[in-house]
């Protein structure tokens, strides 16, 4: 069985009263919210009148993706990405439809191409000058699975490092029953090919099975947004559990295993 | 990269169901593009007033009753596409050679079906507890999420390697051949179907005409008097596997190159620097130089910007002697599945030796270069490209080779 591993440099957190990494493990480690968490990430990638504005996907996106690259200390600009969403902006999917059905010709411009499913991966590397390639990928439940095997083929490819920025937001209207998705969640990581003192690396094969379902304090807190399944990995790398298994799709699961590096004098 | 053999490819576009209505179509120089009377209705009670490329047969073509979970305009015209130019059978002795486990599905989309969602909001009933609520019979979730198109392919084709769809816009279907090479190469999977099938709909036609990118008359790729684009539907596939698993047809993807463009989420970069890179990147992965091309499939949207932008950074990479081309002016800009239509007609031009050129233009535009033309040629080409390039700046090149 094929199996591809990498350095885990960095990792991006946000999901509602858990604004970082940081306060993510701590929710792990003893169940304590953060203080006066913000409702909505507020990216510094995007200027204050954009950071308002922007769909929430997209905020919750870049916020993320920045604090992956600081804890790792690599420039934004010069990291190819993996943007993985299920759904993409479902607020605007809403709106497209509703508009469409009412007053097509009434449909926004700005709303229409902020529609697209590479639009937090567009921004990105519009605010933070990578033109370095960037992609944009769904697979329903599997999503993240895909996303992180795409990261790590990569750098297979060749590349040094790989952002991996995973993300869904809250459905509306008529949508939300059928696509239902709660809150902002968002996760990212970067990834290398080569070993770093202090930082875990990941190890992942395809096999096939079913997830179990997940009981993990990160799994059970986001539980209802769509992106819910990137979770138990999340959970293990903040208990520093040695892996987890992730829905691939189809009776088939993405088996990740975390380790530490083997030490330089070991 | 080492070449990764193409064992089968197929399109079917508003040129016709298959690559021989392509080839057809392409040397006849019969364009696919009509009066519009795709829906919704404008304000003044007609279809948005532009041309379309449809593709004729799919209000009839329901899809078995076993993927009714599947059921809409999108995942019909993916079953179309893949029943054409005996794939589904190449697909079987790939299947029979690796196992089902061993074979990826990558295919892109822009809009995958998001007419199903469009078509629920306009028949929406009263729900359980009052508010407005899906139809019943449009009331199935794979339908109004991205992953329609893969998760249709899968039970289509009953594949269990990875299955994913891209979703970058215009670039969809160009960059699964990318992603798909790196699977095989990484050892995930020996072969892979890869594709992209998008469809027209009412978010498509009036997003594109509130960026006020839709001509009134059919599209004119690089005419100084292009004012806009013709939107298309489309869907392709291609049959990818590691070299030496099986017999190759000759022809292979020997590199992509992928890159962002930093500048807007819908204008290109006015230098066409990502569009350059992305070319560049494509010719070193493929260790060729410029001058190897014979024939180089443009975007070539028809819009103003994005033309000129590309001439220029085709010009600034390319010898005059190139032939390059948009094919646009047949098909419309087919959104999610140009990156495969293109890289179909890339493939035929390959196979075929006829080089289109350019429909509808006449007046060229001083802004491009020699590289542009109009008219068709007739060339054995060992080497030829294909360039698409999305929203989000999100572009990709492809080098396609006969060996």
């Amino acid at each position: 069985m094929t199996t591809l591993s990498a350095t885990i440099e960095g990792i991006g957190f946000w999901s509602e009263g858990l604004p970082d990494w940081a306060a993510a493990c701590a929710f792990v480690r003893d169940g304590t919210l953060a203080a006066d968490a913000p409702r909505r990430p507020a990216p510094q990638l995007l200027a204050p009148n954009e950071r308002r504005r922007a769909p929430g996907t997209v905020a919750v996106a870049l916020e993320v993706a920045q604090q992956a690259c600081r804890a790792a200390g690599r420039d934004p600009a010069t990291l190819p990405s993996v943007f993985a969403s299920m759904h993409g902006e479902l607020a605007i999917t809403d709106y497209m439809c509703a508009t469409l059905a009412d007053q097509p010709a009434t449909i926004s411009p700005t709303r229409f191409h902020n529609s697209v499913h590479n639009a937090a991966a567009g921004y990105w590397t519009i605010g933070t000058g990578a033109m370095a390639p960037a992609t944009a990928i769904s697979a329903f439940h599997a999503t993240f699975a895909q996303g992180l095997l795409e990261a790590l083929v990569q750098l297979a490819a060749g590349e040094e490092a790989v952002l991996l920025v995973a993300y869904d937001g809250a459905s509306t209207g008529p949508l939300a029953n059928v696509s239902p998705s709660t809150g902002l969640l968002g996760a990212a990581m970067v990834l290398s090919r080569t070993e770093r003192e202090g930082a875990r690396r990941i190890q992942v094969m395809l096999a096939d099975g079913m997830p179990t379902p997940p009981d993990g304090p990160l799994a059970m807190h986001a539980r209802a947004n769509a992106m819910a399944p990137m979770l138990p990995l999340f959970d293990s790398l903040a208990a520093r559990d040695p892996g987890a298994a992730l829905d691939a799709g189809r009776n088939r699961l993405l088996r990740a295993t975390l380790f530490d590096p083997e030490s330089p004098h070991g | 990269m080492a070449p990764l053999p193409i064992l089968a490819f197929t399109a079917t576009t508003a040129l016709g169901r298959g690559v021989e209505a392509q080839k057809t179509a392409l040397i006849g120089r019969r364009s696919g593009l009509q009066h519009n009377a795709f829906g919704p209705d404008d304000a003044d009670g007609a279809p948005l007033r532009c041309w379309t490329g449809r593709v004729e047969g799919l209000e009839d073509a329901a899809l078995p009753t076993q993927w009714a979970q599947w059921e809409c305009r999108n995942n019909r015209l993916a079953w179309m596409a893949l029943q054409q130019d005996a794939l589904l059978d190449q697909l079987q002795a790939l299947v029979d050679r690796h196992g089902a486990d061993r074979i990826a599905i990558v295919v892109g989309t822009s809009t995958s079906s998001i007419g199903a969602s469009e078509e629920a909001y306009r028949g929406l009933v009263p729900g359980n507890d009052g508010t407005p609520a899906f139809p019943p019979g449009l009331a199935r979730p794979i339908v109004h999420t991205v992953h329609s198109l893969g998760d249709f392919v899968q039970q289509a084709t009953g594949l269990r390697g990875p299955c994913i769809t891209v979703a970058t816009a215009c670039s969809s279907s160009a960059k699964v051949f990318a992603q798909a090479s790196r699977l095989i190469d990484a050892g995930i999977v020996d072969a892979a179907l890869v594709g992209g099938v998008d469809t027209l709909c009412g978010s498509v036609l009036y997003g594109f005409n509130s960026l006020q990118l839709v001509s009134r008359e059919p599209c004119r790729p690089f005419d100084a008097r292009r004012d806009g684009l013709s939107l298309g539907e489309a869907g392709g596939f291609a049959l990818l596997e590691r070299a030496g698993a099986g017999e190759a047809m000759g022809l292979g993807l020997h590199g992509y190159g992928e890159s962002s463009d930093a500048h807007h989420m819908s204008s290109p970069h006015p230098q066409g620097l990502g569009a350059r890179m992305a070319m560049s990147d494509a010719l070193a992965r493929a260790g060729i130089e410029a001058e190897a091309v014979g024939y180089l499939n443009l975007h070539g949207t028809a819009t103003p910007a994005n033309d000129s932008i590309e001439a220029a950074a085709v010009a600034g990479l390319f010898p005059d002697s190139l032939h390059a081309s948009s094919t646009k002016g047949w098909t419309g800009h087919t959104l999610g599945a140009a990156g495969i239509v293109e890289s179909v007609f890339a493939l035929l031009a390959l196979r075929d030796g006829h080089l289109p050129g350019i429909l509808n233009s006449s007046q060229p535009d001083d802004a491009c270069g020699p590289q542009i033309r109009f008219d068709d040629a007739t060339s054995s080409i060992r080497y030829a490209m294909n360039n698409s390039f999305g929203f989000g700046g999100n572009n990709c090149s492809l080098v396609f080779a006969r060996t």
